[in-house]
């Protein structure tokens, strides 16, 4: 069962890549959505008996690598905190399968998008189901590639192609730490295998070591180099700044891999190496602060953004750093639970911007939108609950899951946890005003489209429809059903996949916290509306009269100048240089080309010697023999 | 084992090469004829050398098959014999040979006859290299291989192939002159130049450092390392693809193989010593030629620069003197083998049909040539060692190899993957995506069955070995561990001379 859900979507994705053309269109298209189906009902399967019978499997496929003690298997690891993953992964990739049936219904290439699509959810299910660090790193690698295939999907789009190689290389830059953490845990603990190393965890606490100089804790050191991949996968600030770019890519393929499931691979990784996190106070405040930052961060560029992708995107980037923090004060179960629901919720939203897209015929920027919510009731419903369930409005699964963030935060009672939840509410409630006005500004007010006729806007197919009411049942109820289960007080779910070494309890939040962050959201609506619809005049001289402050929003804190100016930039010229100047003007001109002309000079001086004439050969001859007789008699 | 195996294998081409030779008649029956000889008896060869790897015994450390001839009384003899990891090389060789075949005859206009004659030839030498057991007669092989690749270069080759073709040559000869006095006085000093014999015997820890130098003169200049690498650019842009493909796939590996053969096996101390040289060197080359890689318009010399990053992995594993480090530069040399054939082949496909190599020429190749995109995208993927392709296989165990040793040499060399990432990609993007680059690369065919079958066959290998290497690790296990331990025995037993 476990291999049927591992490699079904690969001989889906293998069989629609090669043979899509003889299979045509739509079977390729059927049999790639049913395949990732069987796998999703196998994984609920599994969830449901990991959930009643504790059920626990670790399967050893065959050897991968094996040099010394180096020895590496491909295998298929389930655990709770696997089988979560793999409901998240296999049930949202087939909703999604479906959806792009209708999405794509205009483009020239739909077996490649699906068999791209298959690849990517075989690659994250080998990602999540691996009980070693290098298949991880497989998987990592490979959702990385999926994630740079479908970004340039559209390879005529130069942008798409720009935004498909940034991708690519900044998550190689958080591969690079995610690498060198793996050689460090084989040298240390000779081994790969998660069981080993967390076996020896407790032994190893104490080490010190010294590394490139610098005497560090060795737990802490692997931590923060794990975390650094962690970082690149799941768009955390210094890394983050592929993400908005990568909305050139299909909206399917913007819901599926950069808000449900690819990007939250970093929080898997951190969740599952909970073993190593636990021994590192340093590196889980580490973890915590970049979370927090980054929560802010995206938000605040969300609240200037007009594209209403990248929006949705920004978005995503803050919710992760939610989840990081949650694990960073150690509240590791419900990273995963707010994983889990906003999933559902993330890929609802971007589900329905797709619709609207489609609607608007490829219009992306919420300035030329507006009151249209009349004309596509369906997607503005679907939309509204998404947006409810972000901002986390009560009794939706985003209420549950992120107020037990701040909670949990609150609770832990040091000083990060405090900063941590105030910056939680805070981004909260930045959340709710930079959601609401996407709502306004798309759906409500005048009409600001001009290239579309205000008739011509029509409601999405039911094929696109239905698998986006799939996910809004989910992103309302995921959070009241879960809720126990995940993360409740008495909860014996996780078992050992996940270690807590001092487990917050949260019995007893005050009063005040529980209401304060909903109250605050709610407010929220009110308050966008009269901002974005009502009165314009306020934001524009707010805007006028911190003009900075908008510029360094609206361009995103400056982040792609920069690393264009330190990074992209010098390593061309000095490419350039090394090339000009150290091969062809220092090696070659010194080097083989000064050889041969020195050659040729002393061959033309030696020329000179031959002239023909015997009376120069006579002088010579009798010049060498006097210096022959002179030596021979003085010496 | 009566049946001389190794020598079969070795001379099967020169025989074929010489029945080219006699071929007369029409010029298109010669063509005819000469092809099908070349074809016939690479592809008999190559299956050759697979019979030898299934009867190879894997149990074993000794060198096996051995054959010995005496060619000069009491001084030389011609001996050959293999062990777990010549015959990885072996079997690059046989299989990377039909496919220069295969493009030779796609692509090469005038002169086929000779052509082939002198793609056999040079097989002969290079499977010569990994055979044999005596130092003079590698030397022969190894410096024989210049010749036929000289006249490939010098006679096929682009415009500015004199130029390249001489300093090819030049490079190459000047380090060769010094691995021959090595050779001489290695006579001189143990009085024989039996590989066998000489791996037991330990020559003094004085000579070894001179000896140690004047082969890696030759070798650092063949593999090749930074700041000798210049004229490997030059080589690859003027020669015609199936000497490129020869030359990254096979030529560089010699020295790598003579690395791990000679300056291991021979000269531990000053291996020792110089190890640190060597990491420096191969992390500039790492760094260095990425960069440069970067930004290069000319498709074949961006892999040519690649090329020599990666040959960095390899100096750096195989110094590590680690079994994840040694036992990763052979798979990466493999690998390289395979992969550096199959882009340098892929520049062949575009440059046969539009004449170019520089990048600006195309762009948008994917409206036109989508199975090219796609076996192309492979190979780039595996030039950037994906995991999952036999690129990342061999890197990453160099690199789990070399920070046993020394970490910071580790983590500069894993910032050339980024690097590699970088090119690679970039590269692709401008060659295969965007818009279709201009009005006259509008003609160009996809793909034909010829090419298909090749790039198959290169990418199932590629993408085979990098899940399941395991039959490399099995070939060379053995012969590894015996490699360690001899080193280290020799090593204690010099520091134990030092200290008496």
């Amino acid at each position: 069962m476990e291999y049927a859900i591992i490699f079904l979507p690969l001989i889906g994705s293998i069989i629609s890549g090669f043979f899509g053309k003889k299979l045509g269109d739509n079977y390729s298209q059927i049999l790639t959505s049913l395949f990732v189906g069987i796998s999703a009902i196998l994984s609920l399967f599994i969830f449901y008996e990991v959930l009643t019978q504790n059920y626990s499997n670790n399967k050893s496929i065959y050897t991968w690598i094996s040099s010394g003690n180096f020895h590496v298997n491909w295998s298929i690891n389930i655990d709770p905190l696997t089988s979560v993953m793999l409901v998240v992964v296999s049930l949202i990739s087939t909703i999604i399968h479906v959806y792009s049936i209708g999405y794509m219904s205009h483009d020239k290439h739909k077996p490649r998008f699906m068999a791209y699509l298959s690849l990517f959810t075989f690659a994250m299910l080998t990602l999540i189901t691996a009980d070693n660090f290098l298949q991880l790193f497989f998987g990592w690698e490979g959702v990385g590639l999926c994630s740079y295939l479908l970004i340039g999907f559209w390879y005529k789009k130069p942008a798409a192609n720009a935004a498909a190689i940034k991708a690519f290389i900044v998550n190689r830059v958080g591969d690079f730490g995610f690498a060198i953490g793996i050689f460090l845990i084989f040298f240390y603990y000779g081994t790969v295998n998660y069981n080993e190393v967390f076996d020896q965890t407790g032994l190893l606490k104490e080490k010190e070591i010294i590394f490139l100089g610098i005497e560090v804790n060795l737990i802490t050191l692997i931590c923060l180099l794990l975390f650094i991949g962690a970082m690149g996968k799941s768009a955390q600030i210094l890394l983050h700044t592929w993400l908005p770019d990568a909305m050139e890519g299909p909206t399917p393929v913007s819901a599926l891999i950069h808000a449900a499931t690819m990007v939250t691979a970093g929080v898997f990784l951190v969740v599952r190496c909970s073993p190593l996190f636990e021994y590192s106070e340093v590196a889980l405040n580490v973890v915590a602060i970049i979370g927090m930052v980054t929560a802010f961060f995206a938000a605040t560029v969300a609240l200037v953004q007009n594209d209403i992708k990248k929006i949705v995107a920004y978005s995503t980037c803050s919710q992760l750093g939610y989840m990081f923090f949650a694990a960073g004060i150690g509240a590791y179960h419900v990273a995963i639970f707010h994983l889990f629901t906003h999933a559902f919720f993330k890929a609802l939203l971007f589900l329905g911007s797709g619709c609207v897209i489609h609607s608007f015929n490829d219009e992306q920027d919420i300035r030329s939108m507006g009151g249209v919510w009349k004309k596509i009731p369906m997607t503005y419903a679907l939309m509204l609950i998404g947006t409810l369930a972000l901002t986390g409005f009560p009794f939706l699964s985003g209420y549950y899951s992120k107020d037990a963030i701040i909670e949990f935060a609150y609770l832990k009672g040091s000083t990060i946890g405090y900063y941590v939840a105030g910056v939680g509410i805070l981004t909260a409630l930045l959340t709710a005003v930079y959601s609401w006005r996407l709502i306004f500004k798309t759906f409500h007010g005048k009409y600001n489209n001009k290239k579309n006729q205000f008739s011509s806007i029509k409601e999405s197919s039911l094929i696109m429809i239905i698998p986006s009411c799939l996910l809004a049942i989910g992103a309302i109820l995921s959070g009241v059903i879960f809720k126990e289960i995940f993360i409740g007080n008495d909860t014996l779910f996780w078992g050992n996949s996940i270690l807590f070494l001092n487990l917050i309890t949260h019995e007893h939040p005050p009063t005040w916290l529980i209401t304060l962050t909903p109250l605050l959201v709610i407010s929220a609506i009110p308050l966008a509306y009269y901002l974005f619809i009502k009165n314009l005049l306020i934001l524009r001289i707010f805007i006028q009269k911190n003009q900075f402050l908008y510029n360094f929003l609206i361009n995103k804190w400056y982040f792609d100048e920069l690393y264009n100016f330190i990074f992209v930039e010098p390593a061309k010229k000095v490419g350039l240089f090394f090339w000009k100047r150290g091969d062809v003007n220092i090696i070659d001109r010194y080097g083989p080309d000064g050889l041969s002309k020195i050659v040729k000079i002393i061959s033309d001086k030696a020329v000179n010697f031959q002239t023909g004439y015997l009376y120069h050969y006579a002088f010579v001859m009798l010049i060498g023999f006097s210096v022959l007789l002179t030596y021979l008699i003085l010496y | 084992m009566n049946f001389p195996i190794l020598s079969a294998i070795i001379f099967i081409p020169l025989i074929g090469a010489l029945f080219i030779f006699i071929t007369r008649g029409s010029q298109k029956n010669v063509e005819k004829n000469s092809k099908y000889v070349a074809i016939f008896s690479s592809l008999t060869n190559f299956l050759l050398s697979v019979f030898l790897w299934f009867s190879f015994d894997m149990t074993t450390s000794n060198f096996q098959f051995v054959e010995k001839k005496i060619w000069m009384e009491g001084f030389i003899n011609f001996q050959l014999g293999i062990d777990g990891i010549s015959i990885l090389f072996i079997l690059l060789t046989t299989f990377i040979a039909p496919i220069c075949i295969f493009s030779g005859i796609q692509s090469i206009k005038f002169k086929l006859k000779e052509f082939l004659i002198a793609i056999l030839v040079m097989e002969t030498l290079m499977l010569g290299v990994f055979c044999s057991l005596d130092l003079v007669i590698f030397y022969l092989f190894f410096e024989g291989g210049l010749i036929p690749m000289f006249l490939i270069i010098g006679i096929w080759g682009g415009p500015k192939r004199v130029y390249s073709a001489f300093k090819f040559f030049l490079f190459t000869l000047l380090g060769s002159v010094l691995m021959l006095i090595a050779i001489i006085s290695i006579y001189w000093i143990t009085g024989t130049t039996d590989v066998i014999k000489l791996l037991d015997s330990k020559i003094i820890q004085e000579y070894q450092y001179l000896l140690w130098l004047a082969f890696f003169s030759s070798f650092a200049v063949k593999l090749p390392m930074w700041p000798v690498h210049t004229w490997l650019p030059d080589a690859h842009v003027e020669a015609p693809t199936a000497g490129s493909v020869i030359l990254a796939a096979i030529l560089l590996k010699m020295a790598g193989y003579g690395f791990i053969r000679f300056s291991l096996g021979l000269f531990p101390v000053a291996s020792d010593y110089f190890a640190p040289l060597i990491f420096t060197l191969s992390i500039v080359a790492i760094i260095y030629t990425s960069l440069v890689a970067l930004m290069q318009d000319d498709m074949k010399k961006l892999i040519a620069y690649s090329s020599v990053a990666h040959m960095g992995f390899v100096t750096i594993g195989i110094f590590s003197l680690t079994k994840q480090g040694l036992e990763g530069s052979i798979i990466q040399m493999i690998s390289h083998g395979l992969i550096s054939a199959a882009l340098f082949l892929c520049v062949g496909v575009v440059y046969d049909r539009y004449h170019s190599r520089m990048i600006s020429s195309y762009g948008g190749l994917v409206n036109i040539m989508p199975k090219y995109a796609l076996v192309f995208m492979i190979f780039t993927l595996a030039a950037l060692g994906l995991p999952g392709t036999s690129g990342f296989v061999g890197e990453f165990l160099v690199l789990v190899g070399i920070f046993q040793i020394n970490v910071l040499v580790a983590i500069l060399a894993s910032l050339g993957v980024i690097l590699a990432a970088a090119y690679m990609l970039w590269l692709y993007r401008r060659v295969i995506f965007g818009k279709l680059a201009s009005a006259e690369i509008k003609e160009m065919k996809d793909l034909n069955t010829t090419e298909i079958y090749v790039f198959a066959s290169l990418a199932f290998l590629i993408l085979f070995f990098g899940v399941y290497p395991e039959p490399l690790f099995e070939t060379v296990n053995i012969s590894v561990n015996n490699l360690i331990t001899n080193y280290q025995d020799n090593l204690n037993f010099h520091l134990a001379l030092k200290n008496n």
